[in-house]
Parts: structure tokens; sequence; C-alpha cells
């Protein structure tokens, strides 16, 4: 291809993210460490752990749809405004019709489904651009927030609280610990376990050498370390708090999502629109059901989003929000999504999604002030893909890459040096 | 010829991508004023090799020499090459569709008045250089609107908007038809004669033997020999032998048809142009298929062979005014592709990289992406099953790569088209549309597709190809219709097959008596 379009492609993105999503693993890692020294040990203090998670689980389960969307080719703007138009709708029908509050959630999850469709029917079906479509849509949803709650703040019962402000129980003995989020804790490192075991199972197979025991092993050390630090930060808070409910739900949704995205047939099918819709349209794959699923689907995550976030502030507002589709798609390409579609992965979402929330956590625990944060995050957002797009041009993904090769699930034979490849970053076991 | 002083020499050039040893010690001597041309399959890494010539790949990126005009040249990007006189046409086009001729000819190389773009001098030498490829067109033509050939001749006006003294053209007939091959080839002998030097990449061997002085042959990323043309008394035979490193007794596997019953009709097929209403590009096509047949389509470019071949494929192209389709005698509705795929039908198409494709996905995702129900239970891909599929084809097909996990857009162009089949192999059709199947993929592969081909025909299978290559269309169909202009106008059984024949059939309006 000629070099003004291979440049354009380094630009967009248009390969791999293998390596901007292990840059991302590594540029998490190292700003936990920074802001670790920085505010002298308050980052990692179960308090801080559990705050940044409910403060910001809302924006990543938004990252998760934002992540589809971007895959199929599109863009999202009106997520901020969906969830503050559910989050009103949803109060105000438990406030005037007396709605049990479970079936408050089952209504903010039929409106945004509601929305998503109809957002999705003018870009599948009509063909409008989804930038316009949800350009309406952000101020058709915002401006029905404030027509609907008078401008004002309405707020929800006790139990529709759980979902943004509940913890855990506490049940059994007194540990000293949250007993149900240490079951998860080992839960969640059976399921690691098992995982390295299949992925080798898997790779035998297929008739490749699997890794070398000894890198399966250290792999699974560093997991499960992982795992039970955060575990221990999460069941050892304040009593009465420990993994919030909220990340639960987020956690639920990264396990569904990836595995959707990654495994199934038709999550593939909206890699394939994005990549090149044509030719999935020669491979029988039909457009207009994905374009109308991702931005339904899109819809949901962000009433779900909305309700969460109306739960932890105890009311619905009028600046519920606001510029929410801003840090969204910032995560989603932090995490290594092309601007272009067909290239990115949930949990290198997820990832972007947390380096921005610890960023911006850090730097309001050091007491930088919210003009300053706002500048430093759209610094970040640069210099992340700017890196990445050097790095790509320069050749360089080898020296990551072949840190990280061993560490990825079905890697090419043993036979292949590090090759970057599109779509491989699918089978990451990374954040999830 | 090898009197002339040595224009260009590249020195043990070594090339290495992650994983892949493109080219390994090759050298490369080009002589003034000569046509050179670069010879070998699909991967031998000739296009690697030019675009280290032309600085794709700058110095630094490969190890060697690149001597040109007498001194060690080292090219930091295709401008450093461009500004020495070196022009590379590339394999793929690299034309703006939405821009018209003059706008692409000048391309980054506008002439201008102070900051603004003189288009009045552009337009004045769009129209020279128009002339000079021997391009008749209106230059506020938009690209997209005029066809590839053409396409062809605008890049090379565009090479010649630059100051050019060696003119590289990377597979430049592959998309061609014979005749425009012919004028493409009859401008690099003028040029040749204007004391410009040429290097030529192509896979049709008949072009190469016609033109070139001198050729050098490479294999698996190593320079296997150079040959004088006429000193050596050169033949596509022997070119062939030292691409593949044996002899080829013969270009088309043996094979013996064993034709059943017609199993796929299509009747009275009608399809208008997706834009201009008033045009027709298949008129009332009436053909059929019969079990362990191979048929061929045969008619120029723009005949509308693969418009049909497209509308019958779920209405993937036009307007579908009328016609029914028959399979196994029962009519079938084929509104949508994935109604096609159900009923058998696959279609590989002749633009790979445009449609037939997601460049992003790697090997064993493409090969499946047709019917990836197979590869799935409930929904859920069963990676194995995935992995063992692709690595089969692999090994059938000869494709080749390190691994079935690599991305595509890192295979060689004819190795992209053997994915391509692999994945249209994979939805086990019944009715296998084949569209330029052999575009842009050296004699050896030409050879195993065929005999896939074949196979495929064995097990009882329809087989449809459309060729703009008669020899080929000769060689491999049992039976070959010819269209012009949206008409079918004949049909010609294996035996009474001969290129004046088709020829004739291809280029006339009335149909001629079966
Ligand atoms: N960007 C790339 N990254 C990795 N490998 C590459 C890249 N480009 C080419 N290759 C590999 O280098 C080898 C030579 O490729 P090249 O495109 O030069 O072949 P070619 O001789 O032009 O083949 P064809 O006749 O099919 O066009 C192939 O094995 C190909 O897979
Ligand atoms: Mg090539």
């Amino acid at each position: 291809m000629s070099g003004l379009q291979d440049l354009k492609k380094n630009l967009f993105g248009g390969t791999t993210s293998v390596g901007r999503q292990f840059g991302m693993i590594f540029t998490l890692v190292a700003i936990i460490l920074l802001f670790e020294v920085l505010t002298d040990g308050l980052t990692l203090t179960s308090g801080n752990l559990i705050a940044v998670v409910s403060q910001y689980s809302y924006i990543l389960i938004l990252a998760i749809g934002m992540l589809m969307v971007i895959v199929a080719g599109h863009i999202d703007l009106s997520v901020g405004s969906v969830a503050a138009f559910v989050g009103i709708v949803v109060a105000k029908a438990i406030q005037n019709f007396d709605l049990p509050w479970p079936l408050g959630i089952a209504l903010g999850l039929v409106v945004g489904a509601l929305i998503g469709a109809w957002q999705g029917f003018w870009v599948a079906y009509v063909g409008v651009p989804a930038f316009i479509v949800t350009l309406a849509g952000m101020l058709l949803f915002r401006g029905g927030n404030q027509f609907i709650g008078n401008a004002d703040t309405v707020p929800v019962p006790e139990g529709f609280r759980t979902i943004g402000a509940g913890y855990l129980p506490e049940v059994g003995p007194a540990t000293g610990y949250n007993n149900l989020t240490l079951l998860l804790g080992l839960i969640a490192c059976l399921a690691v376990a098992w995982r390295e075991w299949r992925s080798r199972k898997t790779r035998q197979e297929m008739g490749a050498e699997p890794a070398p025991l000894w890198i399966s092993g250290l792999r699974l050390a560093v997991m499960v370390g992982v795992i039970i630090f955060a575990t221990l930060r999460f069941a050892g808070g304040r009593v009465g708090t420990s993994l919030p409910v909220s990340g639960i739900i987020l956690i639920g949704l990264v396990l569904i999502y990836s595995f959707y995205t990654r495994n199934t047939v038709s999550g593939r099918r909206i890699y394939a629109v994005g990549g090149n819709a044509r030719a999935a349209e020669l491979s029988g794959v039909k457009l207009q059901r994905v374009n109308f699923f991702v931005m339904t689907n899109m819809g949901i995550l962000a009433a779900l989003a909305g309700m969460i976030f109306v739960a932890r502030s105890a009311a619905s507002g009028p600046q519920d929000g606001l510029s929410w589709e801003l840090d969204a798609i910032a995560a989603v390409f932090i995490g290594g999504a092309a601007v272009s579609g067909g290239l990115g992965t949930v949990s290198g979402s997820i990832v972007g999604g947390l380096v921005m929330a610890l960023l911006n956590n850090g730097l309001q625990l050091m007491g930088v002030g919210v003009d300053l944060v706002q500048m430093i995050k759209g610094l970040v957002l640069l210099f992340a893909v700017a890196l990445d797009v050097y790095n790509k041009s320069q050749g360089r993904f080898s020296i990551i890459d072949s840190i990280t090769r061993p560490f990825r699930r079905d890697e090419p034979p043993a036979a292949v040096p590090p090759v970057e490849s599109p779509r491989q970053t699918d089978k990451t076991p990374a954040a999830g | 010829m090898s009197a002339a002083p040595v224009l260009l020499e590249m020195r043990s050039i070594t090339k290495t991508f992650p994983g892949v040893k493109a080219l390994a010690d090759v050298n490369l001597v080009v002589r003034e004023g000569e046509i050179h041309a670069i010879c070998g399959e699909n991967g031998a890494g000739k296009s690697t090799l030019m675009k280290v010539l032309s600085g794709v790949y700058p110095y630094g990126d490969y190890s060697g020499e690149i001597r040109y005009r007498g001194e060690e040249a080292r090219f930091g990007d295709i401008r450093a090459s461009e500004q020495a006189g070196i022009v590379i046409i590339h394999q793929e086009l690299a034309l703006i569709p939405g821009m018209s001729i003059t706008e692409n000819i000048f391309l980054g190389n506008e002439p201008r008045t102070g900051l603004a773009i003189d288009w009045k001098t552009a337009q004045r030498r769009a129209l020279e250089l128009m002339k000079l490829v021997g391009l008749r067109e209106d230059p506020d033509a938009l690209v997209k609107d005029i066809g590839v050939g053409k396409q062809q001749l605008i890049e090379i006006a565009k090479a010649f908007a630059k100051d050019v003294k060696l003119l590289i053209l990377d597979e430049p007939t592959a998309a061609l038809n014979e005749s425009d091959s012919q004028q493409l080839l009859d401008l690099l002998r003028e040029f040749k004669t204007q004391g410009i030097t040429s290097i030529i990449i192509s896979h049709k061997l008949n072009e190469i033997e016609a033109i070139a002085d001198s050729i050098t042959i490479l294999r698996d990323g190593r320079t296997i020999e150079t040959l004088d043309v006429k000193a050596d008394g050169v033949n596509e035979d022997r070119i062939v032998r030292g691409m593949v490193g044996r002899d080829m007794e013969s270009r088309f596997p043996d094979h013996t048809p064993n034709v059943g019953e017609v199993f796929f009709e299509v009747r009275d097929w009608t399809v208008r142009h997706p834009i201009a209403t008033d045009r027709l590009v298949c008129k009332h096509a009436n053909f059929s298929v019969r079990r362990g047949e191979v048929v061929g389509f045969a008619g120029l470019m723009g005949a509308g062979r693969t418009e049909l071949a497209m509308s019958l494929f779920g209405r993937s192209y036009g307007t579908w005014l009328s016609g029914q389709v028959f399979k196994d005698g029962r009519e079938i509705k084929l509104r949508t592709v994935s109604e096609a795929i159900e009923h058998g039908l696959a279609y590989v198409s002749e633009d790979r990289k445009a449609i037939g494709l997601n460049l992003l996905d790697d090997i064993k995702t493409s090969i499946v992406a047709a019917k990836p129900a197979k590869i799935a239970r409930h929904g859920v891909i069963d990676e194995v099953a995935e992995h063992r599929v692709a690595e089969d084809y692999r090994q059938e097909l000869r494709i080749k790569t390190p691994s079935v996990d690599e991305g595509i857009s890192k295979l060689s162009g004819g190795n992209q088209q053997k994915v391509v089949l692999a994945k249209w192999m994979f939805s086990d059709p019944d009715l296998l549309i084949l569209d330029e199947p052999t575009r842009g993929i050296d004699v050896g592969a030409k050879f195993e597709i065929y005999g896939i081909i074949n196979r495929l025909a064995e097990q009882g299978k329809g087989v449809v190809v459309i060729s703009s290559e008669l020899p080929e269309l000769i060689g491999l169909c049992d039976r070959i219709y010819t269209v012009f202009e949206g008409t079918i106008t004949g049909e010609v059984a294996r035996a009474d097959a001969d290129p004046e024949r088709l020829m004739k059939q291809m280029t006339t309006t009335k149909k001629m008596p079966v």
C-alpha cells in the first residue's frame, strides 16, 4: 500500500492494539504505584479502592457498550443524556406511581432499550451516521430529563439505592473481613486456575506446544496474588462496607461481554462489520441487524449506568451524566480500539477506563483542582494513543509483545516469533 | 543489451518482518534502458524488494546496499526515491476514487503559483500526460467512474508527472483484460525507446516473455538467477522452471470430467444498474450448470459477468427486475446473502481487498467467516475446531504463512487469494462461483487452484468460473458462456472452444445459435 495509506492506517489505528493494551496495563500499574507514593499510601487503602469502584463503575459499564459501538464503526454521544433521562423517568415513576423499586429498575432497562432501538433504527435502517443520530439524542434526552423532572432533583427510595450505594452484606462468622467478598475472591482464584488449565489443554488440542509450565505457574501466581490482595482490601474495609454492588454488576457484565465479543458467532459479526462492512455483508452478515443491536445494547447499558448513578447519589438530577460520553469514549480508545472500527476489546476498554479513573482519583487525593485534572486527562488520552501510533510506526511492538506474549492465551505456535496481529487482543486475559 | 551501463544494483538485500525473512541476500542488477522483469511465486518477496528500492521501507529497515547511477542510495522515504527518478506503481492502485483524473495525477505534486494550486497548468499538463499514456478521457472525470484499465494508465501518468527514470510496475496488468494489457505493454516499449528503464513484476508469463529484456527470478526470498531473454532464449517454461525449481509438464492438471444432470438453472435474469436506472446490466440471462461441471463465463471487462454473479448471490448488486433460479428442479429465492449461502451458493469476489476480506482479521477467523456456525455450538465458537479447520486449509492450499493466527494483511497478494478460496470452500457450497480466481496468482498456485476446482467438480459440485484469460477458461471449463454488454451471446462446449471463436462471441450484440 502507498505510504499515505499506511500513514492513515497508523494514525487511525488500523492495526493491532496488543501493544497498546499491554502498554496500558503497565501504565495502570505505574499510575497506581506513583499515586501510592505521592499520596503516602492513600491510594491502595480499602476505603479509597472501594470509593473508586463505586464512583467509576457506571463509566466502565458505559465503556463496555461504547466499545461495541466503536468496534462496529460508530460512536454514541448520547449516553450521558440517555442515562440522565432514564434516571429521571425511573425516579419519577417510583415517586408518582409507588412503583416497587425492582420494577423501577426493570422499567429503566426497558426505557433504555427503547431509546437504543430508536437510535438504532435511524443508524441501521435509515442510514443516518451515528454521530448525528446520537448528537440529536444528546440534546433530545438531556432536554427530556429536564422536561420530566422540571429541572429539579427527584429522590429515590432506600431499596433502589442498593445498586449504587450498597455493599455485600455481612454474614457468617466474625473473621474481621467481609465473608462474602472473601468467598468471591476464592471463586475468582479457582476460576483463574481453571482457565489457565483450560487454555493449556486447548493449546494441546490445537497441536501446539503449550507455554512452559513455569510460565503458566508464574502467570497464575501473579494473577492469584493480585486477586488475593484486592480481595483482602475490599473485604477489610470499614465494617458495613465491602465490594460495592455496582462493582459486582460491573464484573458480571465484563465477564459476559468479554465472552460474547470474543467467543460467539454474533459477537464476531460486530468486528466483521467494523472491519469491512461490504465483505461482512457478502459473507452473509446482516449489517442492519448488527448495527441495530449495538445501538440498542448501548441504550440498555446507558440506562443501567444512569440508574446506578442515581442510586448512588440517592436522587436524580438535571446535571446527571454530563460529559460521561467523553469519559467512556476516552476509555475505549486508551484501551486500544481503532477509530475506524473493527478493533478493540472489552478488557482493554476496562483497563483504559481504570487508567482514567485512578488518575482522576489520585489527583483528587492530592488535592489537585478539577481544572487541572481535566487538562491532565486530556493530555493522557492524547499521549496514550500517540505513543501507540509511534511505537507501531517504529515497529517496536516486539519488546512489549515478547514480554507479554507468554501471558497470552492461545498464542501462535512457538515456532513463530512475536508478530503483532490484529484481533489477537481479543484473547488476552487482561482485566476482567 | 548487456553492454548498456548498470543503472541500479541492489546488493545482498535482507529484509525481515517479525517472524518472516522476506528477503535474504537478494541481488538485482538493472541496466539502463532495459525492461527488467522480476518473477517468483506468491510470497517470494518481489513486492518487498521493490518497496525496499523505493523507500517504502527506508534505509536502515533492511540490510544490504543499493547503488543507483553509480552511487550508494539511502532513501529515507518515497519522496527521496522519487526525487532520484524512481517511481513505483504498487500492486494495489493508490488512486482516490472520489477525485478527478487531474487531481489524482498531481496528488501531492501539484503545480503551484505561490501558495495556490495552479489548476490551469495542472489541467494542461494532465492532458499532455494523458496523451502520452494514450488515455482518452475527460480530465475532470472522477476516477471511480472509469474502468480499471484506464485507472492503471492514470497511475502511469501520475508517475510521469514526476520526473521518472526508473519506473517500477508491480503486477500492472493483473486486473486488466488482454487488450488493455497489450496497450500497457506497448506503452512500456515506447518508454524504452525514450530511454526510460522499467522493472515489471507479473504473473502473466507470456507478457514477460514478450516484453522483458532480462528476468530476475526470486524464490523464497532469494535470488535464483538472472536470465537474458534473447541470449538465453528464454521462454515461459524456462521461467516456470526457475520459479518453482522443477519443470511443469502442463499448466492444467489432468481431469476427466464426469458431468451429471442440470441442477442449477437461471431463467430470464434481468438486473438494473444501481444508480443509472435506465441501464440494464443483465438482460434476460438464461444459463444452467450441471453437477460436476465447470462452466466458464467469458467476456470483456465490464460485460456484466461480475454483476450477474453478484446479483444472483443474494442480490448483492443492482436492482433485481425479473428472473427465477431453480435448484434441483425447485425454484429457490435468493434475496439475501445468507439465503444464498443457505442454498449452497458461494461467490468468491474478484476484489478481495475491497469486498472479499476483512484485512483486520487473522487467517483463521477469515476462513470460517462465511459459515461460522459450522465450528460453533449454540453460537459459541469452538476455538480448537476453528484452528484445526484453518490448519487443514493452510496445508491443502499451501497458504504461505508461519501460522494461521497471523493477520491477513501480512500475507502476499496470492496467499490472500487462497484464504478467500478457503473461506468459501469451507462454506461447503453446491455451486461455487469464482470471479477471476487466479488474478495475481503464480503459475504453481494456479495449477493448485485448477486442481481444487477439478476436485470440487469431481465431488459433484457445480463450479462457475469468470475469467478474463481465455486460455484459462479453455483449459479448465467443460462449457463456456460468452457475455457481451449484459447479454449472454452464446455457449461453447470445450471441444469447440478456441480463442477466436470466443472472442468473436464476446464482442457481438447478436445472439449466436447455440
Ligand atoms: N508487512 C508485512 N509484515 C509481515 N510479513 C510481510 C509483510 N509484507 C510481506 N510480508 C511477507 O513477506 C513475504 C514476501 O511478500 P511479498 O509481498 O514481497 O511477496 P510477493 O512476491 O510480492 O508475492 P505476490 O506475488 O503474492 O504479490 C511473504 O511471506 C509475506 O507474508
Ligand atoms: Mg506482490
